[in-house]
């Protein structure tokens, strides 16, 4: 076994509606599907936001299009008219999604 | 029956301003029938817009606008390509008057410009007559003045001003989608109860309406997903047939690219249930969606489905809020950490010691800042490679102005009271627009729809 960062198999994009974030998460290699579907959990996915205070994270499976999308609860501190941060949008968080680590099968 | 081509030349207001002139040009080599749509408007831009119309009652729209047509216009008008917009924003009327005057300028006194009014709801919501979205249910707005509140109108309004023999068509709070579903459902005679049919425009316009975002814009990672010429990326053109056909292209000779990648990124873009995608014409649910390939920056959309649209439409009120202050200075070199850590905890200090009324939050540019929270624990907590250059922000929001700017002007005083070798002070303090979303009843939103020449209009 072969621990990867996501950002080496899959890509990921990020975005808004208030202070609700949703990302998608694409392999590149459609093989990868049932892997992701295995590893990358909601809860792991909630565990890289706790820090900015999100309670929940649900993930929406789309096989026909081999991608996920995983929609994270009260994680923007505000969304875009109230947060603080420099990235009201949550628009980087894409890349934080990335730097989660799967087991590829050596 | 033939193919409607369908050309997005703005995925936001601050786009590329010259990326729908190439899209123009391919539409018209293509020769068929064709329209262009352009969604300029977000939550925030509407209520800046309001403050704009506030001050000046000849502004509050888009902007770009004139920008944006003043290259195209007397192209399109030639080839029968109507051109659709949010840009109306706050002041659709005066951004019609700006399309006819421009359009006088350039000896098109006959263009015809459709004005779609209706979408300004801000008495019901001034009145407390709207039921506050249950995802807002918890925001309290007591203490804030109301600025506005606009209903995201759907695609009817814009079919009627394209029914009308409109060349433009101004609008003001749309639904992004809408305006791609306008100019479909005015061709093919689509019914507003054909789900399946309002589902494919709805898609396409889900697709389309952030511009690049599907030809490559905030796709391209170098060496991971490498884009050909990102600085003349193409922006997207929608080929739709009378049988429920959409292929997804670009420009020729454009940069970016049309990929199962870049398409599966902005299908997912900003949806949460993607069975239930709701818009204020049409459910979309893509849950059965397949993509293919079918040729060099072209990928058909497969499986589209479509569910009865709600009976409300979603309300944006906007709010006066509090004050954002903002100051950074930089440090660099050795011992740089430990220095910008220490000019973070002092600022933090230094809002106590002055009594200041603010929350503030601390980044450390360069260590941990978007990704960060606003304790600051990524940055507290950092244990990688000593940094080189270090940018250090203070943000504070503060119910009065004053104690806003007093805060962000404490980032200044570290040039002269701060660490060794601080440096390139900026400070700024702006005014915060809250927002909280309503729903209300379609019937309670009438829209009227008027469309003239622009001789009619400058007169």
């Amino acid at each position: 076994m072969k621990e990867v960062p996501l950002h080496a198999i899959a890509h990921s994009r990020a975005g808004d509606k208030g202070n609700r974030l949703n990302m998608s998460l694409i392999p590149y290699d459609p093989a990868h599907y049932g892997l992701l579907a295995e590893q990358v959990t909601a809860e792991r996915v909630l565990d890289l936001f706790r820090h900015r205070g999100a309670t929940h994270c649900t993930r929406h499976d789309l096989p026909n299009l081999h991608a996920f999308n995983f929609v994270v609860e009260e994680v923007l501190e505000g969304g875009v008219n109230g947060s603080l941060n420099l990235d009201g949008h949550g628009k980087t968080h894409s890349f934080r999604l990335l730097e989660l680590t799967v087991r590829l099968p050596a | 029956m033939s193919t409607f081509h369908l050309g997005n030349g703005a995925g936001f207001s601050g786009d590329r301003v010259d990326a729908p002139i190439p899209v123009l040009r391919s539409l018209i080599a293509r020769g068929g029938p064709a329209a262009m749509f352009f969604e300029t408007l977000g939550e925030r831009t509407v209520a800046l817009a309001h403050l704009e119309k506030r001050a000046n009652p000849a502004r509050g729209y888009e902007p770009m606008l004139e920008r944006l047509l003043d290259p195209i216009l007397v192209d399109a008008h030639a080839h029968r390509i109507p051109l659709l917009g949010n840009w109306g924003a706050a002041n659709p009327p005066a951004a019609a008057l700006a399309v006819a005057k421009l359009a006088l300028a350039k000896g098109l006194p006959q263009l015809r410009i459709g004005l779609v009014e209706g979408d300004d709801v801000t008495p019901l919501v001034a009145g407390g007559q709207l039921p506050v979205h249950e995802a807002d249910a918890g925001l309290d707005m007591g203490a804030w003045s109301l600025i506005a509140a606009n209903a995201y109108i759907g695609a009817e309004p814009l079919v009627e001003a394209l029914a009308q023999g409109a060349d433009v068509v101004v609008a003001g709070r749309t639904s992004d989608p809408a305006l791609a579903i306008a100019p479909l459902a005015h061709h093919f005679g689509w019914r507003f109860d054909d789900w399946e049919r309002l589902a494919l425009g709805a898609a396409t316009g889900h697709l389309l309406e952030c511009g690049s975002q599907v030809t490559g814009g905030v796709f391209w990672d170098p060496g991971f997903k490498d884009i050909p010429d990102p600085a003349n990326i193409g922006f997207p053109i929608a080929e739709v047939t009378a049988e429920g056909g959409l292929v997804i292209t670009k420009p020729e000779g454009t940069g970016g690219l049309v990929d199962l990648r870049t398409v599966k990124e902005q299908l997912l873009y900003e949806l949460h249930d993607p069975a239930h995608y709701i818009t204020p014409d049409v459910v979309l649910d893509i849950t059965q969606c397949r993509l293919e390939q079918v040729g060099r920056d072209r990928v058909a959309v497969h499986g589209l489905r479509g569910h009865p649209r709600p009976d409300t439409l979603k309300v944006t009120a906007s709010f006066e809020g509090s004050w954002l202050g903002e100051g950074e200075v930089s440090v660099a070199g050795p011992n740089a950490l430990a220095r910008a850590r220490a000019t973070a905890d002092v600022l933090l200090q230094r809002m106590k010691l002055r009594g200041l009324d603010v929350r503030a939050r601390v980044d450390l540019i360069g260590v941990a800042s978007v990704h960060d929270d606003d304790g600051g624990s990524l940055w507290r907590g950092y244990a990688g490679p000593e940094p080189q250059d270090i940018r250090i922000r203070l943000a504070v929001e503060a119910r009065s102005r004053d104690d806003a700017d007093q805060a962000a002007r404490e980032v200044l005083a570290m040039l002269c009271c701060g660490t060794a070798g601080t440096g390139g002070a900026r400070w700024r303090v702006t005014p915060r627009i809250l927002t909280r979303s309503h729903l209300v009843l379609r019937e309670r939103v009438p829209t009227r729809v008027t469309t003239r020449t622009a001789r009619e209009i400058a007169a």
